[in-house]
């Protein structure tokens, strides 16, 4: 395969190479300047364009026919105004592309150099100018008059029976939550997330699970600090050098009681242990290299425990924190409970017909972007800093498949920010259906503390040639 | 800088550590040549996976190793070549590569200058730029990768090394690179602005000066302005990776991990980051339509239509570059008022660009055209500019962005509107310029069958990308196969690939072109394109200090081409007025 590369690449420089002695010999031949374009050369260009203008608008007119209508009809309401939006503007640039580009290659194909003419010395008119600085301002007033107006009705307030739906993101799928009876979403933070509570809704259960998952991890990692051998040996070492240290003093000595009013300090080692202390330390310590929790760290390896260690207990205070505040505020108990009821539901969500959805997005770690561009919607999804969108389905799955005469097609919601390496997997299927089928579907949906899902079987994002989907943790 | 200093040089002094600015030019231009050449091959790459996704490919695996296992591109690596391909493109050839070649050829001598204000801060200038672009490259080498955020490089992706491998070391040698990147530009931009305004010849009023040094000063002050607002977005990136702030970071829990961190916000960074992001993109275009318009008028044989309008529109252009940044953010949850206003200043600078297109094409209304290559890359450019500028009204506008925003339209859009009119200006300028750069003539017909594959390929490229993206395939995908609504749409993707692919191997005969003539070109005439502007009055052979004798004095404007006062089509600018001529 190399051998092939640098073949070609050997053959191609050759081929250049003579291509150019060729030029250069003939140009030497004919004595031509290589500034003096012949009017044959002239000509050529000048034909050119017009060949070229004219294969670039088949090629644009068919790529119009063949790929012009790019997405089904919309199914969201304001959908229906941004299609109109857009081919008012695909029809203004589309006329004006067709318009100047014609006037550029046609005025250079048919004023190419001719030796007898001489150019019109034309510098300005400021007649000409007005009039093309105020037809493109005309049109475009149009343009942003109608986009604005557009732009208001799809970024007004929801109405206030809208259904609150939030979108959470995180490294590489989606979940949405649905506020559940009381039509209110139950506080969060990101401190009490675990594997039951993805979104980290504050509850009593969650702070709990939160606790006992972060407790039972810092105490996994204190012992494997603890535990680890060169700590071991090292605090061994350490201690028997006191003893020593210890037996030294009693040798150097000898009569012990004349020094007995020095201080009980001489008959301890430098951390303040007696003999007996330290023996058994030193006996603990060899118990412990025994056991089979000894692992071996590197330095660095080591270090990277304790800080992960020093960072979970900062973690944990945080979490403490939260249990800290005070509820006798009847607003943040309601918030509070709110959350115990809120469903959360992965791999797909679902949409009642003709009613307003009001969205909330979150994410928990970079930036994701929540698009449907079935339904005309998109909104980033901001670690830190909610967002919101409003919109209302106007067409069920099942008619988008009549439309489409596709049995399969579904809606989907895809990540449409960069966020990593399986950015281009990150999907949650959307199903629009009727009211009934909604509220029944709904109805099976558990609350939060679901099950304990393992990431990989859910069934949203199909991993790409079997391989996990999430797999950053 | 001595007039006529004709001591001998060494070797280094003249060409490795030069103060001229007609040498650092040239140094500015092969490192860009050389960036990219890195920037295609990176886009060939992933490219070929867009194209025939999971097939294998042998030179995928000779080039890049164990980042394409089995000739496949690993997903991660696509992400860091579709970064480092972006940012190598916008900063180091269109930014760097552009202003720093001809900003530095163009500017000394088409004021009448001896040299730039200041030879040691430009020549730092480029040494910083070579070593930001070293920096760049030698990060695609490191362990876990290059930077994969997207050229963008938004926190907390590129904040948080445990999100990604290529936010490791990979994103601080791209923090680093870019810092060095600024300081190169800040030190090129202020010694720009101030010798056009300084070091002007007699006669070389601002109303006298060619468009080009127009566009190159307001460039200059567009980057003074904006980029120290991206040194600063990058420094606190670098605190919050390093030293454990949160400007840009809060309520984050990743790799099974709460972060220690509240109260930051991403959408900062994102503000700072478009306050010089979109100034950059006219940095980076206006350069190439001030070269276009010296270009077009001089093969035109007329002057250039409306030149003060043209001012005018540059102005413009530049005032309102600095408040559309907004416009990369409607789907932040920006507050819709603010979203509203944004739309409305994005809109605005549609005027002064089509005033500039309608100016061009009335530039060549009646004209008498050569149709050089260097001609013919600016008309392909304002065929771009116009193309690729149309999809912006459609982008601009905040309710149609929703739809389209990071999905492949958006590729589209600004590949045309700024890589292919920029990258056309750029090689304009050089075909324009090699004369006068290295004392010798490009072959005119590979400059031909060079512009003709380029526009072809260009166009068949990323025109299609525009539908690819309308019907909603998102942008920074390793692939599309999950996502069963857009396959109808990916029968284009081996299209756009075949195209990118010919496109690419097309600049070989450019390359091929430019280095062979170098060595082996016919040597240049002082005035070969018989053009009006001070460059073509300085001797074939550089000199220090640009013209042997005294400066030019300067009587008229640059665009008297075809003036019916004169016999010839040309009348230079240091040709006094006739008497009761009045100047344009
Ligand atoms: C050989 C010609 C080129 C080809 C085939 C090419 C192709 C591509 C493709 C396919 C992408 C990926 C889009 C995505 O997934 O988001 C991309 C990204 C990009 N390209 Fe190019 N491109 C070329 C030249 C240029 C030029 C001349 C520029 C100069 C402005 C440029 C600037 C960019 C930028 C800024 C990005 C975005 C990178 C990111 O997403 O962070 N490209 N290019
Ligand atoms: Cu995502
Ligand atoms: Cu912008």
């Amino acid at each position: 395969m190399k051998l092939l590369i640098l073949l070609v690449v050997v053959v191609g420089v050759v081929a250049l190479a003579q291509l150019a002695r060729v030029y250069e010999l003939s140009a030497k031949l004919r004595k031509r300047r290589e500034e003096d374009i012949s009017h044959a050369d002239n000509r050529l260009n000048a034909s050119l364009f017009i060949v070229f203008m004219l294969a670039f608008y088949a090629a644009t007119i068919y790529l119009y026919a063949a790929y012009g209508d790019y997405l089904p009809t919309s199914a969201s309401e304001h959908g229906v105004g941004v299609d109109a939006l857009m081919s008012v503007n695909i029809w203004i640039i589309t006329a004006v592309f067709f318009l100047v580009n014609t006037l550029l290659f046609v005025f250079t194909a048919k004023y190419y150099y001719k030796k007898d003419r001489k150019a019109k010395f034309f510098p300005h008119d400021n007649r000409l100018e007005m009039i093309w600085t105020v037809i493109p301002s005309i049109v475009l007033a149009g343009i942003i008059i109608f986009g604005l107006r557009t732009w208001n009705d799809m970024t007004g307030e929801a109405s206030d029976d809208a259904i609150l739906i939030e979108l959470y993101s995180k490294q590489f799928d989606w979940t949405a939550r649905y506020a559940g009876a009381n039509e209110e979403f139950g506080v969060s933070n990101f401190n009490l997330i675990t594997s039951n509570n993805p979104l980290g809704i504050v509850t009593n259960e969650g702070i709990n699970e939160s606790l006992a998952e972060l407790d039972a991890k810092i105490e996994e990692l204190e012992t494997t600090v603890n535990y680890e051998r060169g700590v071991l040996v090292n605090k061994k070492k350490d201690f028997e050098k006191q003893l020593k240290h210890l037996h030294e003093h009693h040798a150097g000595h000898g009569h012990a009681d004349e020094h007995a009013e020095e201080g009980h300090d001489e008959h301890h080692g430098h951390e303040g242990l007696t003999e007996e202390q330290l023996k058994s330390e030193i006996a603990k310590i060899e118990e412990m290299l025994k056991s089979d929790k000894v692992s071996v760290l590197s330095d660095v390896a080591l270090e990277a425990k304790q800080d992960k260690l020093y960072r979970l207990k900062r973690h944990k205070q945080r979490v403490l924190d939260i249990e800290n505040f005070d509820f006798s505020d009847e607003q943040s108990l309601s918030a509070w409970e709110a959350g115990k009821d809120d469903k959360i539901v992965k791999g797909e969500f679902h949409l009642p017909i003709g009613k307003e959805v009001e969205f909330v997005f979150r994410s928990r770690d970079v930036i994701h972007s929540a698009y449907m561009p079935h339904f005309r919607t998109q909104m980033n999804c901001v670690p830190g800093v909610p967002t919101r969108f409003k919109m209302t389905p106007t067409i069920t799955t099942d008619s988008m498949r009549t439309i489409m005469d596709d049995p399969e097609f579904n809606y989907v919601l895809l990540c449409n920010k960069v966020c990593g390496s399986a950015h281009f997997n990150m999907q949650m299927k959307v199903i629009v259906e009727s009211q009934e089928d909604y509220d029944n579907w709904l109805n099976e949906q558990k609350t939060f503390f679901v099950e304990e899902v393992k990431e990989e079987e859910v069934p949203a994002a199909p991993a790409a040639e079997g391989e996990p989907t999430a797999s950053i943790n | 800088m001595a007039a006529n200093a004709h001591h001998e040089e060494s070797f280094v002094s003249k060409y490795i550590f030069s103060h001229d600015h007609k040498m650092i030019s040239k140094q500015f231009l092969i490192t860009a040549i050389f960036m990219g050449i890195v920037a295609v091959m990176l886009s060939v790459f992933f490219r070929l996976q867009l194209g025939w996704p999971g097939q294998s490919f042998g030179i995928l695996e000779t080039f890049l190793g164990k980042w394409a296992p089995d000739g496949v591109l690993d997903r991660n690596a696509y992400l860091a070549l579709v970064t480092i391909h972006g940012t190598i493109m916008v900063f180091f050839v269109l930014t760097g590569g552009l202003s720093g070649t001809f900003s530095n050829l163009l500017i000394p001598l088409q004021i009448g200058a001896r040299d730039m204000a200041s030879g040691f801060l430009n020549m730092l200038s480029y040494w910083m730029f070579l070593a930001s672009s070293v920096i760049m490259i030698s990060s695609l080498f490191v362990e876990g990768g290059a930077a994969s955020g997207g050229w963008t490089v938004y926190p907390p992706l590129s904040a948080l090394p445990q999100a990604m491998p290529g936010s490791g070391m990979g994103m601080t040698l791209w923090l680093v690179s870019m810092v060095l990147f600024v300081a190169s530009s800040l030190l090129g931009g202020l010694n720009y602005i101030v010798t056009i305004i300084n070091l002007r010849t007699k006669g070389m009023k601002m109303t006298r000066l060619p468009l080009t040094i127009w566009a190159f000063l307001v460039t200059a002050i567009l980057g003074v302005l904006s980029f120290p607002v991206l040194v600063s977005a990058v420094v606190l990136l670098i605190m919050d990776r390093s030293m454990g702030t949160a400007f840009y970071l809060s309520d984050i829990h990743i790799a099974g991990e709460a972060l220690d961190v509240t109260g930051g916000s991403p959408i900062l960074y994102q503000h700072l980051f478009w306050f010089l992001g979109h100034p950059e993109v006219y940095i980076v275009l206006l350069p190439a339509l001030g070269i276009s318009s010296e270009i077009i008028s001089t093969n035109s044989r007329k002057p250039i239509f409306g030149y003060r309008a043209m001012i005018g529109s540059i102005l413009a252009i530049g005032f309102l570059s600095f408040i559309v940044w907004g416009h990369h953010m409607f789907v932040t949850g920006m507050n819709p008022f603010l979203g509203s206003v944004f739309v409305f200043t994005t809109l605005l600078i549609a005027i002064p660009s089509a005033v500039k297109a309608f100016n061009y094409i009335t530039t060549l209304w009646k004209g008498n055209i050569r149709l050089t290559p260097a001609m013919l890359f600016s008309i392909g450019l304002v065929s771009t500019f116009v193309t690729g500028g149309l999809t912006g009204i459609v982008l601009a506008d905040s309710a149609l962005d929703v739809n389209v925003h990071d999905t492949y339209f958006v590729v589209a859009h600004f590949h045309i509107v700024m890589g292919l009119s920029a990258i056309f200006g750029m090689l304009a300028g050089v075909y324009h310029w090699f004369p006068k750069m290295f004392g010798k003539m490009l072959n005119t017909k590979l400059g031909f069958a060079h512009f003709w594959l380029t526009l072809i390929c260009g166009y068949g490229t990323f025109f299609p990308m525009h539908f690819v993206g309308m019907a909603g395939a998102p942008r920074r995908y390793y692939e599309y196969s999950q996502f069963e609504f857009l396959d109808w749409v990916m029968d284009l993707q081996p299209i756009i690939s075949t195209f990118a692919i010919i496109g690419a191997l097309a600049q070989l005969v450019f390359l091929f072109n430019f280095f062979f003539s170098i060595f082996r070109g016919q040597v240049a005439t002082a005035n070969p394109w018989q053009a009006n502007t001070l460059e073509w009055t300085t001797p074939v052979e550089h000199v220090h200090g640009n013209w042997p004798g005294a400066l030019p004095e300067v009587h008229r404007w640059a665009y008297d081409y075809s003036n019916p006062n004169y016999e010839e089509d040309f009348v230079p600018q240091t040709v006094p007025l006739k008497a009761g001529e009045e100047d344009h």
